[in-house]
Order: C-alpha cells, then sequence, then structure tokens
C-alpha cells in the first residue's frame, strides 16, 4: 500500500512517499503564503516516484493551520452557543472564562435555554422546543451559520443536543452544528468552549480542506485523503473539516509517531527540541499518551483528546546568562542566525555551548573559544538537569525506557539521561512528522459514566461502543486492537457509577 | 468590625482553600469565576469578625452539597445558596446578621462570599473545619454538641426542603445526603442556624484571614521565583513529611466515599523510602515505609513540588512531583473530643491520633 504524509509547518512542508513500511521519496519545501503552493511542490516530487503499478492509496496531511487561527485570533468566523442547561449555570453563561481578545475576535450571539440531563439518564428538566426555535431564529436573523450546542452530562445522554440540532435545522437549513458531545468530556464548561472553538473554525475548515483538495487534484493525485489528529490517527478529510480542534495537536503527535516509526520503538518517550521549547511526550503502543487534564489552548480551558505533552523552556536559541550561568526561560527564537555568538551575535545561547563543547558543528567555532570549558562544562550539566527532571516527570513506569531525541535542537539532548535505558537520535528528523503523518491509524474512543452495571460489564460495554465509533470513523473491524482501559468509579454517586474511558485503533478501512 | 474583601484578594483565597482542602472539598474554580462575575457586576463583601457577633445575632452556614463531577455538569449558581438562606430565614421567621461556610477547604470556602454577595450580608471570618471534611458530623459545631437542625436544602427545579429535626448529626447527615441525592447530588444548604455566641465558642476563627494569606504567600513565592512548598511551610509553620514521585494511585468507591491510596517514591532526601497516602476524600494518614507517621485532624496536604498548587485526591496521578506537608490542626480537632469526631478511627483506620506536631 503507498501512501504519502504531508506536514505542513510554520516554516517548511515535508512530504514523503511509502510503500508498507518502505521510504520511496521525500522532500522539503519551504512552507508558502498561500499553503497550498508548497502542498503542492511537494506532493508533485513525491508522485513522480510512485512508479508502477499502484498509484497512491492515500494521503496523510498534518497542519498547524487551525491552532495557529485560534492563536493569532485570526480567520476565525462568528459563532452563536446554545447551551441546554437552564435552570442550571446561569450565572456562568458559555464563553464566561475566555480571554477578551477571543472572545470579541468570535463575537458570539449566546443562548441559554431549559433541559438537560443528570448523570443517571433522567431529564434535568423537560427541553422546550419553541426555546430553541426562537434562539435559532435569532440566529438566522443574525446571518450566523456556526452554532456550538451543549447541554449537561450530553457524553451520557445525548438526546437533548440531537434533537435541538434538528430544531435548528430546520430554521436554518444550512446551519453547521458542533455538538459538545461529540469532542469532550465530562466538565460543561470545558466541553462547552471545545465545541466553540470548533464551532469558529468551521469556515476555515471547509477552504482548508478544499484548497488541500485542489492541491492535490493539480498534483494529479487522485488518492482519498485525511487529515491528522491530535490522538496519532487520522479522519477522512471532509470530516476533519467539520472538527479543526482535532488537529490542534497533530504537530507535536506525528513527531513522535514518526520518531516511534523510524527508531522502530512502540514504547519510549520522545523529546523534541525546537528553537524556544522542547516538548516531552511519551509513545505507548506507538501512540501518544492522552492527556487527562486541562489543557489551555490560546488561553481557553479545554478537557479533550490532546495529548500530553510537558513543555520545557529549553531550546536551541535559549540564552544563557554568561554571569549567573542560569539557562532561559528567555530564547533569541528565530533570530538565532544572527544573535547566536557563533552565528555573529552577541547573544550567549545553548547552542553556542553546545558548540564549544564540540557536541555539533554549525556557525564559527572561533566565536566561543573565549568561554571557560568551566562554564561550559556546568552549563551542560545544567541542560541534563533540566532534562532529566522533566523525563523522570513523564515517565510511566519506574523502570529504564528509551529516550527519542527529535528536531533541530536535539544536539543539546545528552547520550546518557539518568532513568534513560538509552538515548536514540533520528537522522533527518524533519521527515519524521511526514511519516508520523503517512502511518497513521484510525480510532474510536468512549468515556463515559456507567451505573448499575459490574465493573467487568462496563468496561465489556464501553470496549463494544468504541469500537462501533472506529468502524464508523473509517477503521476496518478486523484489524481492531483496545489501546487503553482505564476506569475511575466516582465518589458519592450511588449504584457503583464508574467512569470508563476506552480507546481502540484499527487499520484504515480500503473498499 | 467589617472590612471589605477586595477582588485582588478572591485568587488568593481560592489557591489557599483548595491547599487547606487536604486533597477535598472540590477545586474552586467554578465558585471563583461566579464570584468574579459579582464583583463585575459591582457587588462586593464585607468580611466580619467573629469577636464582633452579638450573643444573639442569628448566623447562617452555607454549603453546597455533593459530588464534585456533578458540579462539572451543573454548574452552580449563587441564586441558589442565597435561596437556601432565604429558606431558612423564612422558616425561623428571623433575619441572619452575618453568613459563614461550613469548611474553609476546597470550593466551600467560598460558598459564603457567593451567598453574601447576593444578599448584601457579611461574611463571618470562620469556618467550623479549618479545612475540608466529608461530613456533617465532622465540625467544629458538632463536636461542640451544638443543635443539628434545622437544615434547608435548595435544588434548582424549585425544590426545596427543610429538614425540621434529627436525632444526631449522623442523622442529620444520612437524611440531607438522601435528599441530596435524590435531586441529582448537588444541592446548595444552609445548615443549622448559629447564634453570635455559639460562633464565638466553637467556631474556627479568621480562616478567611489564614486562607487569603496562604494562597497569596504562594502566588508570590510563584512570581518572585521562590519556592511556594517553602513558603507554604514557613507561612503555616507545618512540616515537610515527604518528597519524591507518584508512582501509584488505587481508587475505590465504597459506602459513597472516594478510597483509595496514593504511593509515593521519595527522590532528595527521601530516596530509597516510599510513602503510601491513604485517603477518603481527603488525605487521612501518611505511611512511611509502613508506619503511620502523620494523620488527620493534622493537615495532609499534597502539593505540586513546582508550582505549589494543591493536588485532590479526585486528580493526582501518576509521574507528579509532589511534595507531602503537615499543617497543625485546629486546637479543638486534637482534644479528645474533636480525635473522636475527626481522628484515624473515624475514617476506619485502627491507629491512635499523634500529631507530626506534638
Amino acid at each position: 500500500m503507498k501512501r504519502s504524509g504531508i506536514d505542513v509547518g510554520g516554516t517548511n512542508t515535508d512530504a514523503v512517499l511509502i510503500d508498507g513500511e518502505k521510504i520511496i521519496a521525500s522532500i522539503k519545501v519551504p512552507t508558502t503564503q498561500d499553503v497550498m503552493s508548497g502542498v503542492k511542490a511537494a506532493l508533485s516530487h513525491v508522485a513522480g516516484h510512485v512508479g508502477a503499478g499502484r498509484p497512491i492509496d492515500a494521503v496523510m496531511i498534518g497542519t498547524t493551520h487551525f491552532t495557529n487561527a485560534v492563536v493569532e485570533r485570526a480567520r476565525l468566523e462568528r459563532v452563536a452557543a446554545i447551551r441546554i442547561a437552564l435552570p442550571t449555570g446561569a450565572s456562568l453563561p458559555p464563553m464566561c472564562d475566555w480571554p477578551d481578545d477571543l472572545r470579541a475576535a468570535v463575537d458570539p450571539l449566546i443562548f441559554m435555554v431549559h433541559g438537560g440531563h443528570e448523570y443517571d439518564g433522567s431529564p434535568l428538566v423537560p427541553m422546550i422546543p419553541d426555546e430553541i426555535r426562537e434562539a435559532a431564529m435569532k440566529i438566522r436573523d443574525a446571518g450566523i451559520t456556526s452554532i456550538a450546542i451543549s447541554a449537561t452530562f450530553s457524553p451520557l445522554t445525548t438526546e437533548c443536543e440531537v434533537k435541538a440540532a434538528e430544531i435548528v435545522r430546520s430554521v436554518i437549513p444550512d446551519a453547521r452544528i458542533t455538538l459538545s458531545h461529540t469532542l469532550g468530556r465530562i466538565g460543561l464548561l470545558e466541553r462547552e468552549n471545545v465545541a466553540l472553538l470548533n464551532a469558529a473554525l468551521q469556515a476555515l475548515g471547509k477552504t482548508t480542506v478544499k484548497a488541500f483538495s485542489d492541491a492535490l487534484r493539480e498534483a494529479g493525485v487522485t488518492a482519498p485523503f485525511y487529515l491528522t489528529q491530535n490522538d496519532g490517527t487520522v479522519a477522512l478529510a471532509d470530516v476533519a473539516a467539520a472538527n479543526p480542534v482535532h488537529s490542534f495537536a497533530s504537530g507535536p503527535t506525528n513527531s513522535m509517531r514518526g520518531a516511534a516509526f523510524l527508531t522502530g520503538l512502540s514504547d519510549a518517550m520522545v523529546i523534541d527540541v525546537g528553537g524556544t521549547t522542547s516538548d516531552i511526550g511519551c509513545l505507548v503502543g506507538g501512540f501518544p499518551r492522552e492527556a487527562n487534564n486541562i489543557v489551555h489552548i490560546g488561553g481557553v480551558r479545554t478537557l479533550f483528546r490532546m495529548p500530553d505533552l510537558l513543555p520545557i523552556a529549553l531550546g536551541g536559541g535559549t540564552i544563557i546568562d554568561p554571569e549567573t550561568g542560569k539557562i532561559g526561560p528567555r530564547s533569541v527564537g528565530y533570530r538565532i542566525l544572527t544573535e547566536a555568538r557563533v552565528f555573529g551575535g552577541n547573544t550567549l545561547t545553548t547552542s553556542d555551548v553546545a558548540v564549544a563543547a564540540g557536541l555539533i558543528e554549525i556557525g564559527d567555532r572561533d566565536r566561543v573559544r573565549d568561554l571557560d570549558p568551566a562554564f561550559v562544562k556546568a552549563s551542560l550539566e545544567r541542560i541534563r538537569d533540566m532534562v532529566t527532571d522533566s523525563f523522570d516527570q513523564m515517565k510511566t513506569s519506574a523502570e529504564d525506557v528509551p529516550l527519542i531525541a527529535v528536531g533541530g535542537g536535539a544536539f543539546l539532548i545528552p547520550d546518557k539521561i539518568a532513568g534513560a535505558s538509552e538515548v536514540l537520535r533520528v537522522e533527518n528528523a524533519g521527515v519524521a512528522n511526514a511519516l508520523g503523518a503517512a502511518m497513521a491509524q484510525v480510532s474510536g474512543e468512549v468515556d463515559q459514566v456507567f451505573s448499575g452495571l459490574s465493573r467487568d460489564e462496563a468496561l465489556a460495554k464501553a470496549e463494544a461502543e468504541a469500537q462501533n465509533a472506529a468502524v464508523a470513523s473509517g477503521a476496518s473491524r478486523e484489524s481492531l486492537k483496545t489501546l487503553e482501559v482505564e476506569d475511575i468509579p466516582i465518589a458519592y454517586l450511588p449504584g457503583g457509577a464508574r467512569r470508563v474511558r476506552v480507546r481502540v485503533i484499527g487499520d484504515i478501512a480500503f473498499n | 468590625m467589617l472590612q471589605e474583601f477586595s477582588e485582588e484578594n478572591i485568587e488568593p483565597l481560592a489557591t489557599g482553600a483548595w491547599i487547606l482542602g487536604t486533597g477535598g472539598g472540590g477545586n474552586p474554580y467554578i465558585s471563583t469565576l461566579n464570584l468574579r462575575r459579582l464583583y463585575a457586576e459591582g457587588r462586593r463583601v464585607q468580611v466580619m469578625d467573629p469577636m464582633a457577633l452579638d450573643d444573639d445575632d442569628m448566623v447562617a452556614v452555607v454549603s453546597k452539597m455533593g459530588a464534585p463531577l456533578v458540579g462539572q455538569e451543573r454548574l452552580s449558581d449563587p441564586v441558589h445558596l442565597a435561596r437556601a438562606v432565604e429558606v431558612m430565614e423564612d422558616y425561623l421567621g428571623k433575619p441572619f446578621r452575618a453568613i459563614m461556610s461550613v469548611e474553609i477547604g476546597g470550593s466551600n470556602a467560598l460558598s459564603s462570599f457567593l451567598a453574601a454577595a447576593m444578599l448584601g450580608r457579611p461574611v463571618v471570618n470562620a469556618d467550623a473545619m479549618g479545612r475540608a471534611y466529608p461530613e456533617a458530623q465532622m465540625t467544629s459545631f458538632a463536636i461542640g454538641n451544638l443543635p443539628m437542625y434545622p437544615l434547608s436544602l435548595v435544588d434548582v427545579r424549585d425544590n426545596e426542603v427543610i429538614v425540621t429535626r434529627a436525632a444526631s448529626w449522623k442523622w442529620m447527615e444520612r437524611i440531607s445526603r438522601k435528599v441530596c441525592t435524590e435531586v441529582g447530588s448537588t444541592a446548595a444548604t444552609c445548615k443549622a442556624p448559629r447564634t453570635g455566641r455559639e460562633v464565638k465558642d466553637w467556631g474556627i476563627h479568621y480562616t478567611i484571614t489564614k486562607a487569603t494569606e496562604l494562597g497569596r504567600t504562594v502566588i508570590e513565592a510563584r512570581a518572585r521565583h521562590d519556592d511556594p512548598v517553602k513558603a507554604v511551610l514557613d507561612h503555616e509553620g507545618g512540616k515537610q513529611l515527604f518528597r519524591g514521585k507518584v508512582i501509584d494511585v488505587a481508587r475505590e468507591t465504597t459506602g459513597g466515599f472516594l478510597r483509595g491510596r496514593t504511593v509515593i517514591e521519595g527522590i532528595d532526601a527521601d530516596r530509597g523510602s516510599r510513602m503510601e497516602l491513604a485517603f477518603q476524600n481527603e488525605w487521612a494518614v501518611a505511611f512511611r515505609d509502613g508506619e503511620p507517621v502523620a494523620m488527620t485532624p493534622d493537615l495532609l496536604c499534597l502539593l505540586d513540588t513546582i508550582s505549589g498548587s494543591a493536588i485532590g485526591t479526585e486528580s493526582v496521578r501518576y509521574g507528579q512531583r509532589v511534595t507531602v506537608v503537615a499543617l497543625p490542626a485546629p486546637e479543638l480537632l486534637t482534644t479528645p473530643a474533636g480525635i473522636a469526631a475527626v481522628g484515624p478511627r473515624a475514617f476506619g483506620y485502627d491507629i491512635d491520633f499523634r500529631s507530626v506536631f506534638s
């Protein structure tokens, strides 16, 4: 099977073509202003290496486009929020904890109406269809077509959100509706926030996928294409366009998955060292471990499927205080090519110390010959301590595990780290992201509270539902494997209630 | 004696209250948002010295009751806490001079503020636990053997219940818990009203000041890049018990409580040792290499080693770098009556209470 993986980063667009697990071609081109011509150029190059036999079966694209839109507060569309939760929560309306500038960029129209459910599936109060209809008419009159709908305990009982969506569609036929239960977990504010971010990215999702589609066509590729997701899986582009939030962390995720592929390891820690920061993540069974806690995106609290990443203020451009030897947290960032000592600048950075120590050859080594070897040694020790500490914090077991170093600043990672069985380096790390994209599979997840069932029954039920979700997303049923099972009994709630989270994964089903 | 509680104090109060919650009491995030919004509307809360109460003043004791998980979906609205106070006033036929929280630990620390901001009444600078505990009989008022009734309970759907009488604090806990479960495991309550005399005699005093200053100390230490854990210890006269990394968390729900244990592997001075923290909603007993070394009512707090933030029993997870600290308990809780109510045996541990501060 031939697949192409493309990683559209802020600076470069990388593409690879693989056949099975063999890399046939790879290329790096600058990311273009319009993004798409870069994609087209990269894809045209690898498509030229397809050769005889099967054409490309699938194209997987990873992009930071959606995250950037939220961070830059740009390219977002106006949205409406309908929350079905009255008489609860009236004092904390949707978006009440968003940063002002982001809220202004989204300029929401907000409605709170009656309805929702309890944890045990009984209605909180009856939903009133006329309230929804009235809200829908006001939304229509305001010319808004992207709407987020949330309801209390909707991850457990989806009924209110689903019914409200039908009513809204009867008033606004071309409405693009995000239902909170399809994205988030228990925690109304955080789940609603995810739904609203998703709603604000609807138009961008559509135009982006359309542009990718055009780029594919112009490159002469007719295969179906997918967007990579936060969890290391892919979704068909049209499905992904409706859920841009699921692509937020696909960059680090693809880099971790690519590192796994290049090293042949499926259980390892990965450190991706950039210019300003590094991210440490954990690969379990070839997939990034998921964060089970609040993740802030552009200043908004969210709780949904995101990789568990620990950022450290350590990168190739991190500034070292020549007096105290303190490392960071500030960095010269992209200005490293003019400001770092080895590149003719006057700022001492981690890269300068690495050059002085002979860890890497970049710039002009003569410009750091004046550094006291003791100072260089002490700085490298401090870097080792920073890495060791964060590495240990992210480890999932007391045993030694391998650490894979990727990214442009990977030379900063020492060969010996306490708690690491070995430190591996990935050559052509730039291709790692594109490879990670190309290798992606399809997943299904369930995160629900079950009550009145034994633990085994609850786990079995959750697993079956997760499998159905994966098949619905395009996985072949025969290939499904259970990746994670986690259950937490819930304090105070009667009936042996427990929250069960199950994730399964499988290969893409090709028809 | 009244003093306005400034908006700048909200964050410190929440931070300090979460630490004093000793792992339970619920994360104060939602309550903090609510209070900020009331302040944004121009409402302000006055804090009253408990000693300024007249003996026959009436004081409302408010709390949100129920499961923290439900609170994450059914976001509480200050209207209902205020309503619980009004229902009680109607029943008693007399007005409350002031309002206090049943516990300073966790989100309920802000409950009195929310009711007070709505009703324009002052908050008493006191609570009935000096920390957080899961049950009604675990309060200073219960230790003082004060009347446990009446109690008002308000649900969002216009269901209002008054428990007019109960045979004991435990019966009050059982009956009110039943009602709370029936309305969805979350409700606003106004506990048995207290007289000014009772609050002066049996309240745990100045805990709002204590929580706010504790929180401010942590926030300032973070801003200065100082060690926030050390700041907590210095501020409270606490003791560091252990520093390490969480290597195991086991949880189970029995009898309506979250029970379990967290195992921490030592680092630095504690390398080679393990600490096991047993919990029932809150951290209850700390075992070092199998030996009990600290226990309730001493406050056991699990803090993030870097940020000094409290870590709850529901959110602790593998890999976290943590420091276990003990803070002194309010004196009343370490008396024989206090230990009978909230000592290790009240949580099912057959251990004699020994304070790490004795």
